[in-house]
């Protein structure tokens, strides 16, 4: 089984971080990220010391909104070349490719967006201990946040409108992420961490079985 | 090759509300090839992915045994990527021994896939199948835009592949010129 998933979580990967087939890539969450932390201070001003409070909550909305920009490209494309109908008759499971395409899309997004959180930190002006707390909290809950991101995707794949229900979908379920993320950075808030990270968990959990069922479902 | 069948029993097919077929019967050994024929939406590429196993039949039961491989419109390779890459991609996977089945691709293999005209397309699909070392083949309107030559060649593969010891089903409203098929008429169960 694994000799088999490790060729598709390569093409996946490929595929997520370089982009094609009408997929975005890693850049554009990436950038969205940055221009959101770039324009905040023109918007509310220069203040340090506002930005530096209000900065952080900042910082986890523009991560939620990067996960949602690539949802309508993470399963559709394949669910349509019936990339996923060839894996089923290969005896692989929904579930495992589902599971597989998350980390893919994790070290696609999650990690370019850790990477780029201090330059964001700089230009909200957070201090090191705020902006360590955001990069913990990312560590934590953007697997979270690829996990239903990829259910999401999984279940509007085929839809017509399904690159606006997808990013409808997915903002109820990434609440408790953003909640417990921005809260952890509330003086006295690190039990947010905690928080953040079961939720993480939760979402990878459920997720590999949602994504599957609405995959095999799809093919009715 | 490893062992292959399948016995379809009392097949019902339901699209929406409307049933295309039921009572369908059929089997298939080693060094068979089972012709599904019928004019257009009578249920044919339904009936290929029933037996599949990816659509759930309406009533009946397949069995298969062995590896399967399918062709349908869907051709599973990569547009972006050149042939031979999206090829091998499937190879990597299949991990299957390397097969004698030329459906002239050589000059295309530095091709993106979505450059590939129709018949060029249904080249690269049979390739795919063929390489899969699969001994059950479900080909859906597999001659679809391949022009007298090409169709040949196709027939002529899928003949050497039940000589080997495969088996082989094609859906298609067109006549075969292969010998010894089995042809199902979908028309006949009809409801």
């Amino acid at each position: 089984m694994i000799r088999k998933l490790w060729p598709i979580f390569v093409r996946d990967l490929v595929l997520l971080t370089r982009g094609a087939q009408g997929r975005g890539g890693a850049v554009l969450p990436l950038l969205f990220f940055l221009a959101v932390a770039m324009l905040f201070p023109f918007a509310v001003g220069p203040d340090a010391r506002l930005l530096a409070r209000t900065g952080a909550g900042v910082i986890w909305v523009a991560a939620l909104l990067a996960a949602i920009l690539p949802l309508d490209r993470l399963v559709e494309p394949d669910v349509e070349a019936g990339m996923f109908d060839q894996w089923a008759l290969r005896g692989i499971s929904e579930e495992a490719l589902i599971l597989v395409r998350i980390v893919a899309h994790w070290l696609s997004f999650g990690v370019p967006l850790m990477l780029a959180a201090p330059i964001s930190a700089g230009l909200l002006s957070l201090d090191a201990q705020q902006l360590w707390t955001v990069e913990v909290g990312l560590l934590l809950g953007t697997p979270g946040l690829a996990a239903i991101g990829v259910t999401i995707a999984a279940l509007t794949a085929g839809l017509r409108a399904g690159a606006a229900l997808g990013g409808l979908l997915a903002i109820p379920l990434a609440v408790p992420l953003l909640i417990f993320g921005a809260g952890s950075l509330q003086p006295g808030g690190e039990g947010g961490l905690m928080l953040l990270g079961a939720c993480s968990l939760v979402a990878i959990a459920v997720a590999p079985f949602a994504g599957g069922g609405a995959i095999r479902a799809g093919r009715e | 090759m490893q062992e292959c069948g399948l016995v379809a029993t009392d097949i019902a097919c339901r699209r929406g509300d409307r049933i295309l077929f039921r009572g369908l019967s059929f089997d298939l050994s080693e060094g068979e090839v089972v012709h599904l024929a019928g004019p257009n939406g009578i249920g044919k590429s339904s009936l290929i992915r029933i037996l599949a196993g990816l659509l759930r039949p309406f009533a009946g039961t397949v069995e298969r045994t062995g590896g399967l491989a399918l062709s349908d419109e869907r051709l599973a390779l990569d547009g972006h990527e050149p042939l031979e890459r999206a090829l091998a991609f499937w190879r990597r996977i299949d991990r299957a021994p390397q097969v004698e089945a030329d459906f002239g691709l050589a000059d295309l293999l530095d091709v993106p896939v979505r450059y590939l005209s129709t018949g060029q397309r249904k080249r690269a699909a049979l390739a795919r199948v063929a390489a899969s070392g699969a001994p059950l083949w479900l080909l859906d309107e597999p001659l679809n835009g391949l022009d007298t030559h090409w169709s040949c060649i196709a027939q002529a593969a899928i003949k050497a592949h039940c000589n080997a010891g495969g088996a082989v089903i094609i859906a298609s409203h067109q006549p075969l010129s292969l010998d010894a098929v089995k042809v199902v008429e979908l028309l006949d169960f009809k409801p």
